[in-house]
């Protein structure tokens, strides 16, 4: 058993956890302190038990804790003589487990103590009772004692000194050869604050900590946290909440957050602190992200900054316009914006510094924060409502935090700052505006006079062939940048070797690739939800010291677009505003001396930049210019991460900006690395050399100042992509967070020059990044006659390019073989795709496997192994029905699985054909766009599975463009022919683990029987959430390649975007086993597998299950047109066209032959191999090594070590899955509703069944009406059947998937997901009788309500959260107030907003009407009219469907609104505007001209047939 | 690719031929050409496909997408230069290359391949007469010498390249002109001499020295040749022709199928007299024994020159008219294949062994054949001869179309020394390099008889290691 966290095993990295939480507050708003408080707290804990998680032992939390004020009180009773309240401090240590480690650490402490002229008082045993500690926590719980202090100074003054003891003590003991050192860790020290928390389950904190059920504990607040993260590894210091707060969320920008506040370390200065050296690192080492934010929370605190001013500055507001803020409070923004990048991140927060309380949320305001301020002067905040009950008479107000908004309570002055008036004591502090106004300048508003030329001159050849430009890179991505203002699409996937795997020189960009967001944070959609994004950023940094305010601070150049022109480069480059001045560094090295000439040429760069920082440069001009036969450029990469590490590493990187002026980058991917390593300003000069050129031959029809825009802004659009993906809103803070993985660079030069990314599989050095330069110099410069510019066939196949798996022969083969049976051919492919495979195309290449043999007869049969083969996620509308479905018919026949993919299926298909064929696929997906997710579609299923990523665009949404949907595509996906279909990079109702936790508890419900899987695309960390992912209750997780992916993407996603699939699931499975998860949890891979030893191989990586999509494809006659997303496949796979749609001519046949014979060669391989089942050979790293024949110049300092390194816990720990995950629905309300309805369900009876109801009671509904579709399919029950009456706060997804006749009728409040996925039932909310507060103003539904809902209807009388109706595709719904994005992606229904609306309103709104009621008569500024438009509500028609809606809300809910416009119609009605979006009018315009048009036809026959014309 | 949907809107349009009765009255080109409006529009045809199959099949790797694209925007120069980037001479392969590229076209899965061929030949027609094409002489000329030896098809290639690259070539060709079995197999009705002289001009042009009349290991000897240039490619063909050695084989009236080709190129030229041309199938009942390409120009060119009837025979089955299910499309479609001069007129049989040929003992009168029959079993087809099938098709002209075995052995190859293969065609490595040193070959001395677009290829290949050879010994 582990008693500390392991540091790195195999691929696995300490870095990659991840956490999500529940949290909550409660206090006295007069500071009165009780007990009760504290058990309140503890209740909250209690109450949200659904958002921790359990370890493997069932027992071990993931951590808990609670903040109260230090209880003096408590301490006196019990004997200790201790100094007045503010003279005395305390906190817990933890301790090692070895007494004198823990004897050393507390000399150390106390030395520091005395040092610090602190006097020691004593040490307090605090009683525990680890009797309730499951076995994981057990083994690692630290020895834990109290300590006492005190001062006779003031209050100040000791508490900051007890933060330099602490963090001095955190130094030295860091620093110390004391063994287990890394127990010492203390949680709080403080004369206002005490913390106790552990690797405890919520239920468990009050438990072990017996102090906290001492009625005579006292405090005025309780600040609580209960923690899920992914792993269970010890980890008893990362509970929360930590010295000043809570967090859940994720800080996405971490990386580079960290490592701007070491570099900042150098120039702070702060006289309440004195000397700051004692206390570095400000940060902590290895520790979590939320606990790096509380570390600098807790700086700015102790520097004399305020709570409001330390949150306001680390997570900003969205300043763009639509943000309805003060232009003080922008300002203000502005200002602290050019010293402090946003910590970016979803992230509710809570925090308290013992006097004040509060909570905040990010700007995006995805993690739902709802409070309760009653009559009797308690407030409770909560991730959820329901947290706490309180009597409806009771509550005085009933509110959520909005995106970027603060509440706090003073609970000395016993009162509550709102947001507004924190803020505007904020921005009024300062004349933030005119420092602005008097100091900055924007660098498009510079005049210049003259305009600088693109054109290289004679010199263009020379930089073409030298930088590596091939056809595809002209013709693919400039061209078509320059020529559209848009990123190329491309689609079915990538099939060309790593860079680090092709014999081929590569630029060193390509050996980097993107991370992404899954599962514990949302990515954002860069399009629709462009108000919290942008790339503004500034150049000219400044020796500032952030704890002081200055105008000095806004002395430089503001820049919105940081790819700029030559124009404005020379601008940049000359630029003397307020004495700023650059250095000109070239990036050039000899090329003669190779790499010892670019090692050289490195070190005098970064040599070179330092002095440009002594001398008081602003900002250095990195330049590769000037190329020739002795001058080669150094890669523009390592250049700019050179110079920024290693100013790091000197403490002045804060002092300088890098601009980088390089022929080198000409894509998308490239300017992210470029900015993602620290440049500020690029100037990509080549392209625009090349844009000219193009113009002037008249290749692009645009004059050239369009041309160039246009890439800029393809650039830019690109970039707001990829740190979208990531959930990063803004490019400052994106900068330098290296959100990167390198895959295939060695160590060596990692360390050095890209410190902190992470690269696992070694690779090439200096020597090999040298030669690369180096071949494309000689041959432009060497060569005698100029090489002529060839297609490099990266993207589509050419003879002499880049090697393709799929190829001709590969193609051919496999169809002919497939088609005939034949398997000699059949074989001659294996042997062919094998060798490709060791050419080497894939890392699995460089690998054999290890042969022992036993006679085939004694290997169990084909049936059993096809079994474990499904086809891919593609939908109904991305391939043709007659692909869809014969792929369904074959994997139905032979025992395997087929996949919806994402867009629903046609019910039709649920029963046996009348051939006793079966189009059914077993595998029901759920993407983010929930297209035709309807009960009766879920209790179809036999496997249920979560699209959370794809291999192809992993973070990213996806649109189907309204010209592809037709009839029966609209009928599949519940929406309207023509209606253009967008599905939102995350799934609203997935932030977090504990969220998608609730998902499968959702989908459980409704179709019990139905396996859960997750899939999952492979990149750093994935392991690490597949973990997360089981502990959430997931049966199966699918790793996917980056690899594959059959849908139209951009090209640089398809490129660039994660990981090879070996990585990916080699990690997943040495993470799950380290956690001894894997026992629980089937693991599925699919990316590019093709062969039976491919089969073998990944199953010996760890994978039970494996997905074809491509080859299934090629097997049906896809040829690899990479023509998906135009429509226009040749071949009839991947088009709706039904011309194109005649030409497919694949079989079901085809298919089975396909996976025969692939089983049938499996087997040789595992009686080759030596063992007679497949479950013998999953995980077994140990029969894989590898292959000394697979060699090149590339790859010889390649290593898989890590990769093939079997956790220590294998010996223990199963390798599969052997036990079913424990089913949490054994036990819940919906098995009485079901129990109550008997006589519905059977008879089709009217029942009435009522109920009180908690925040605990999830997914009411979804199990009954996952029964009713079942019996009764999608027409359900008639309207009412079932009616429940429930009183209380219902918890998440209340009414999720219900289905026709039942209603649920709710008094009392409710979470998030309401209605998610409705499925024809009505809810509906009203205030709890005797409510004091004014339905219209107060919130009593949460966040994402309707969530892909496909018919029924809702009447909520009440204000709801954000993304109210988001993906609506059918549902009705009425109600009194709504948050931010309301209506967001809705492609149908109709909803009613009879109050205020949030901002962003119908962003992506394709199809429905919203009718909302405009009293303040400015919802225009809300209305994103990106996609709509407004008019007022005058036709017959629409007034009498609007009045009838307000009727029905009346008659359910009694509303009092209702009420008020129906009194007046006249007077009210005018006031409602109409929001119809542009697709969906056009649609209806038809229809009716449609209807027009066959009209007239009927009257021209009967003029026709009449009998007397 | 301009037009996506291209392929959806347009049919297939083939520029076709001139009316039979009028082309078979001359020997002119057989085939038309269509306007430049309808050959964009068959351009716009292509799809650009992500994997091009028409690329992959290509022997000289022509990048048909990117060149169709052009052709299609109208960038007629682009097109060219896209298409000169891999084929010397297109104008050649554009007339009569069998056109793999339209067998493996993905639009050759519904049977209506993009018109890659004639595409090709219209790029070049119009380059040459938009005058896109002059002589670029080289700028710097290495100093080393070489030699080719054969003008065909690879020869061409090889000293094409070699010239361009800065060497001094040399030429050489044992026949009046140059051009090997461009110029004196290949019918006039298929490929106009023009066309082979225009290249040769052009080459001629830039610098490249052409010795016709001139054959090697005789008028000059091998050995010499070796001593006086620094690097020597043989591409002289395969032109020992394969022999039917059966009864009455001497008779006369019976002739190879490459001389009777021959005679008649060379009269059309003037290089021989109509008295002169021995070969003459007027009023005779001419009897093409082998169902090849060279058989079916046989036919043309008996029926131009009014023969009474003709027969063509073949061994083998006759091919089915569909792919059959063991070859499948990508690959070359072994289908029935009638060309220009089948239609002219010609009876066509299959599944015909000759057995002896009858005559009064000195000339030829006919052919006794028997009907065989083919079986597939152990991976390979056995032949079963029908001895009651025995017939005598009576003729008075025999031409064997045999095909060629190996190179003329005798002469220059025996004096090198060179080694040979298995099959007695010239051995070499995978640089084209022979087992002599400075000695290359290419071609079909290499490969045995074989397509145009394959000895340009080999040719282009050869010249490529010849060139390196010569640098390396700077």
């Amino acid at each position: 058993m582990r008693t500390e966290r392991p540091l790195n095993h195999g691929l696995y990295r300490q870095e990659f956890e991840h956490e999500n939480c529940g949290i909550g507050f409660v206090a006295h708003l007069k500071g009165r302190k009780s007990h009760s408080i504290v058990s309140q707290g503890l209740d909250i804990l209690r109450n949200m038990t659904h958002r921790g998680a359990e370890g493997a032992d069932k027992k071990t939390g993931d951590g808990a804790g609670v903040l109260i004020q230090i209880p003096r009180d408590f301490y006196l009773i019990q004997g200790y003589a201790l100094p007045p309240e503010g003279q005395f401090g305390t906190g817990l240590i933890f301790l090692p487990q070895d007494a004198s480690d823990a004897a050393k650490c507390e000399e150390i402490l106390l030395n520091i103590i005395s040092e610090e002229e602190v006097s020691f008082i004593g040490f307090r045993d605090v009683p525990r009772n680890n009797s309730v500690l499951g076995e994981i926590s057990h083994a690692a719980e630290p020895f834990i004692k109290q300590i006492l202090l005190g001062a006779e100074t003031e209050q100040e003054i000791l508490e900051r000194k007890l933060y330099i003891i602490r963090k001095r003590a955190e130094v030295a003991i860091r620093n110390s050869d004391i063994r287990q050192k890394n127990f010492f860790y203390l949680p709080s020290l403080s004369t206002k604050v005490l913390v106790y928390k552990g690797m405890l389950t919520s239920l468990q904190l009050g438990d072990y900590f017996t102090d906290l059920s001492d009625e005579r504990l006292k405090s005025a607040i309780a600040l609580v946290h209960s923690r899920f993260s992914t792993n269970t590894f010890p980890s008893w210091d990362l509970a929360q909440p930590f010295r000043v707060l809570g967090h859940n969320g994720e800080i996405n920008t971490i990386r580079g957050n960290r490592m701007w506040m070491e570099a900042r370390e150098s120039i702070l200065k702060s006289d309440k602190l004195g000397d700051l050296s004692r206390i570095y690192p400000i940060i902590e080492p290895g520790k979590s992200d939320s606990a790096s934010l509380d570390n600098v929370l807790e700086f700015l605190l102790m520097s004399g900054k305020s709570l409001p001013y330390a949150m306001s500055i680390l997570i900003p507001e969205s300043i763009n316009a639509k943000n309805p803020i003060s232009n003080e409070l922008r300002a203000f923004y502005h200002y602290h914006s050019t010293f402090m990048e946003p910590w970016d991140g979803p992230a509710s927060l809570i925090f308290s510094d013992g006097r004040y309380i509060g909570g905040m949320l990010d700007r995006n305001g995805l993690r739902p924060s709802r409070y309760v301020i009653t009559t009797n002067d308690h407030i409770v905040m909560g991730s959820e409502t329901g947290v706490q009950t309180f009597k409806p008479e009771e509550i005085r107000e009933k509110g959520r935090l909005k995106p970027g908004k603060m509440l706090l309570v003073d609970t000395e002055a016993g009162r509550i700052y709102y947001d507004n008036e924190l803020k505007a004591t904020l921005a009024g502090e300062y004349p933030y505006g005119d420092w602005i106004h008097q100091n900055m300048v924007n660098l498009e508003e510079i005049e210049t006079g003259q305009v600088i030329t693109p054109e290289l001159g004679p010199c263009y050849n020379k930089y073409i062939t030298s930088f590596n430009y091939s056809m595809e890179d002209i013709e693919k991505i400039i061209k078509e940048m320059a020529a559209t203002g848009k990123e190329p699409t491309g689609s079915m996937g990538n099939d060309v070797p790593l860079a680090v795997l092709s014999k081929k020189p590569y630029r060193l960009f390509n050996y980097f690739k993107q991370l992404f967001a899954q599962v514990t944070n949302p990515p954002i959609d860069p399009i629709r939800e462009e108000l919290v994004m942008t790339l503004s950023g500034y150049l000219g940094s400044l020796q500032q010291n952030l704890l002081e305010t200055s105008p000095d601070h806004v002395k430089m150049v503001r820049f919105r677009n940081p790819v700029i022109s030559n124009t404005y480069f020379q601008v940049v480059k000359n630029l003397r505003y307020k004495g700023f001045s650059a250095a000109n560094l070239t990036m050039l090295f000899d090329a003669s001396k190779e790499a010892e000439g670019l090692q050289s040429a490195v070190d005098k760069l970064c040599a070179d930049a330092e002095k440009a920082v002594d001398e008081g440069k602003n900002y250095i001009i990195l330049s590769d210019r000037g190329i020739d036969k002795n001058l080669a450029p150094i890669p523009s990469l390592m250049a700019v991460s050179a110079v920024h590490h290693y100013l790091i590493s000197k403490r002045k990187r804060m002092q300088i900006d890098i601009v980088v002026e390089s022929a080198e980058p000409r894509e998308v991917m490239h300017f992210a690395l470029l900015f993602g390593y620290g440049a500020s300003i690029i100037n990509p000069y080549m392209s625009f050399a090349i844009i000219d050129k193009l113009v002037k031959d008249k290749a692009i029809q645009l004059d050239y100042q369009n041309a160039e825009a246009n890439y800029i802004n393809a650039i830019n659009k690109g970039l707001l992509k990829i740190m979208s993906k990531m959930g990063i809103s803004t490019l400052r803070s994106y900068r330098s967070s290296q959100i990167f993985e390198a895959v295939g660079i060695h160590s060596d030069v990692i360390d050095k020059y890209f410190a902190g990314t992470i690269s696992r599989i070694g690779g090439i050095g200096m020597a090999e990044i040298a030669e690369e330069v180096l071949v494309p110099l000689r041959k432009a410069f060497i060569e005698e006659q100029q090489p002529e510019i060839l297609t490099e066939g990266v993207y589509s196949y050419r003879k002499h390019g880049e090697h393709h798996a799929w190829n001709p022969e590969t193609i051919a083969l496999l169809q002919w073989s497939t088609r005939t049976r034949d398997r000699e051919k059949f074989r001659l492919y294996s042997n062919l795709v094998n060798k490709d495979t060791a050419h080497p195309g894939f890392i699995r290449g460089l690998l054999r496997i290890k042969k022992n043999p036993i006679p085939l007869a004694e290997v169990e049969p084909a049936e059993n192994i096809m079994k474990r083969f499904v086809t891919g996620a593609m939908s109904y509308g991305s391939i043709s029905r007659e692909a869809h479905e014969t792929m369904a018919i074959a994997m139905n026949r032979i025992g395997g699985r087929s996949n919806t993919g994402e867009g629903g299926e046609d019910p039709e298909r649920f029963k046996p054909r009348a051939d006793g064929e079966s189009t059914r696929s077993a595998i029901k997906q759920v993407a983010s766009g929930r297209f035709g997710v309807t009960a009766e579609y879920l209790v179809n299923a036999d496997e249920i599975q979560i699209k959370i990523a794809q291999g192809a665009k992993p973070g990213e949404g996806g649109q189907l463009p309204g010209h592809k949907v037709d009839k029966i595509i609209a009928k599949t996906r519940y929406s309207i022919p023509g209606i253009t279909l967008i599905s939102p990079p995350p799934h609203h109702d997935i932030y977090s683990i504990e969220d998608l936790s609730q998902l499968i508890f959702d989908l459980k419900n409704i179709n019990p029987k139905a396996r859960i899987s997750v899939k999952l695309v492979s990149e750093s960390g994935v392991g690490t959430i597949a973990a997360g992912v089981t502990k959430a209750g997931a049966d199966l997780i699918t790793i996917s390649g980056y690899e594959g992916g059959t849908g139209a993407s951009p090209s640089s996603s398809i490129k660039h975007a994660g990981l090879p699939l070996e990585l990916g699931l080699a990690e997943t499975q040495q993470t799950l086993v380290m956690n001894n998860l894997r026992r629980k949890v089937m693991l599925q891979a699919d990316g590019e597998i093709k062969t039976a030893l491919d089969i073998v191989m990944i199953a010996m990586l760890g994978a039970e299950e494996f997905g074809f999509a491509t080859s299934a494809l090629v097997v049906l006659g896809c040829v690899m047109m990479r023509k998906c997303h135009l429509n226009t496949c040749p071949v009839g796979v991947a088009t709706q066209n039904p011309e194109l749609r005649k030409r497919f001519t694949g079989k079901a046949d085809y298919l089975v032959n396909f996976f025969r014979m692939l089983a049938e060669d499996v087997r040789e391989y595992l009686a080759e191999i030596g063992c007679r089942s497949m479950d013998e050979i999953i995980g077994r790293f140990d029969l894989l090594e590898r292959n000394p024949e697979v060699d090149h110049w590339k790859i010889k300092n390649l290593d898989l070590t890590a990769m093939l390194a079997m956790p220590e816990e294998s010996k223990t720990n199963a390798m599969r899955c052997i036990e079913k995950q424990e089913s949490k629905i054994d036990n819940i309300l919906d098995l009485e509703l079901i129990r109550e309805a008997d006589k519905a369900l059977s008879e089709k009876q009217p029942v009435e069944i009522t109920r009180t109801i908690r925040n605990t009671d999830r997914t009411i509904g979804a199990m009954l009406s996952g029964k009713i579709a079942t019996l009764y399919g999608s027409a359900g029950l008639p309207d009412g059947t079932i009616k429940c009456r429930f009183t209380g706060s219902a918890g998440q997804s209340f009414g999720a998937f219900l289905a026709p006749g039942i209603e649920l009728y709710l008094e009392g409040d409710a979470n998030d997901y309401l209605g998610k996925g409705l499925s024809g039932g009505r809810i509906i909310v009203v205030p709890p009788e005797g409510s004091a507060f004014e339905p219209d103003k107060n919130i009593i539904i949460g966040n994402t309500v309707l969530y892909g809902a496909t018919r029924g209807e809702i009447y909520i009388s009440g204000v709801t959260g954000e993304r109210f109706a988001v993906r609506n595709s059918g549902a009705n719904a009425v109600v009194e107030g709504v948050g931010n994005h309301c209506c967001e992606y809705m492609t149908g229904g109709r909803v009613v907003v009879l109050g205020k609306t949030g901002s962003n309103f119908a962003a992506g709104m394709s199809g429905g009407i919203a009718y909302v009621f405009n009293e303040s008569g400015n919802f225009d500024y809300y209305c994103n009219m990106g996609m709509v438009e407004l008019s007022l509500v005058e036709e017959l028609s629409e007034i009498s469907e609007l009045t009838e809606f307000i009727n029905r809300h009346y008659m359910f809910t009694q509303s009092k609104k209702a009420r008020m416009i129906l009194d007046d119609l006249d007077k009210y009605i005018p006031m409602f505007i109409k929001v119809v979006p542009y697709d969906y009018k056009k649609v209806l315009q038809e229809q009716e001209l449609e209807e027009l048009r066959k009209k007239i036809a009927d009257v021209e026959m009967d003029v026709e047939y009449d009998p007397k014309s | 690719m301009a037009d996506a949907t291209g392929f959806l809107k347009i049919k297939r349009k083939e520029a076709g031929n001139r009316p039979l009765h009028e082309r078979i009255c001359d020997f002119s080109e057989v085939e038309q050409v269509l306007n430049s409006e309808d050959r964009m529009l068959q351009a716009s045809r292509c799809m650009d496909c992500g994997i091009p199959f028409c690329h992959w099949s290509c022997p000289v790797d022509n990048l048909i997408p990117e060149w169709n694209d052009l052709l299609y925007k109208g960038d007629w120069r682009g097109a060219y230069e896209r298409l000169n980037a891999t084929n010397n001479f297109p104008e050649f392969t554009g007339r009569i290359c069998p056109a793999s590229c339209e067998h493996a076209c993905v639009l050759n899965i519904g049977q209506e391949p993009v018109t890659i061929r004639e595409n090709e030949v219209a790029i070049v027609e119009k380059a040459f007469t938009e005058g896109y094409i002059k002589p670029v002489p080289p700028k710097k000329r290495t100093g080393k010498k070489v030699a080719v030896i054969g003008s065909g098809p690879s020869g061409m290639a090889a000293a094409d390249l070699l010239n361009k690259a800065g060497h001094y070539v040399t030429l050489f060709e044992k026949d009046e002109k140059a051009g090997g079995l461009l110029r004196y197999g290949i019918p006039d009705f298929k490929l106009s001499k023009a066309t082979i002289d225009r290249r040769l001009n052009l080459m001629e042009k830039e610098g490249l020295v052409i010795r016709t009349s001139t054959i090697i290991g005789k008028d000059i000897s091998g050995k010499e040749l070796i001593d006086n240039f620094d690097a020597v490619c043989i591409a002289i063909g395969a032109g020992y022709p394969r022999k039917l050695p059966v009864e009455g084989s001497e008779f006369e009236g019976i002739y190879f199928a490459v001389d009777f080709l021959t005679a008649q190129n060379r009269f059309n030229a003037g290089q021989l007299s109509a008295t002169d041309n021995r070969i003459n199938a007027e009023g005779k009942r001419v009897l093409v024994i082998g169902g090849g390409d060279t058989g079916s120009d046989c036919v043309g060119t008996a029926i131009r020159q009014k023969a009474a009837s003709v027969t063509q025979i073949e061994i083998l089955p006759k091919p089915p008219l569909a792919r059959a299910i063991d070859n499948p499309w990508p690959f070359y479609a072994k289908i029935l294949k009638t060309t220009t001069s089948h239609e002219e007129g010609c009876e066509r049989l299959w599944n015909l062994s000759t057995l002896r040929f009858v005559g009064d003992g000195k000339i030829t009168r006919g052919a006794e054949v028997e009907e065989v029959r083919w079986e597939y079993s152990d991976n390979k087809y056995i032949m079963t001869p029908l001895p009651e099938t025995r017939r005598v098709i009576e003729t008075d002209l025999v031409l064997l179309a045999l095909g060629f075995v190996h190179p003329v052995l005798d002469g220059l190859l025996t004096e090198l020394g060179v080694e040979l293969d298995a099959r007695k065609n010239v051995k070499v490595d995978k640089h084209q390099s022979t087992s002599q040193k400075k000695v290359f070959a290419a071609g079909d001395t290499v490969s045995g008889t074989s397509l145009v677009v394959n000895a340009i290829a080999s040719g282009r290949k050869a010249a490529k290691y010849i060139d390196r050879y010569l640098r390396s010994l700077e």
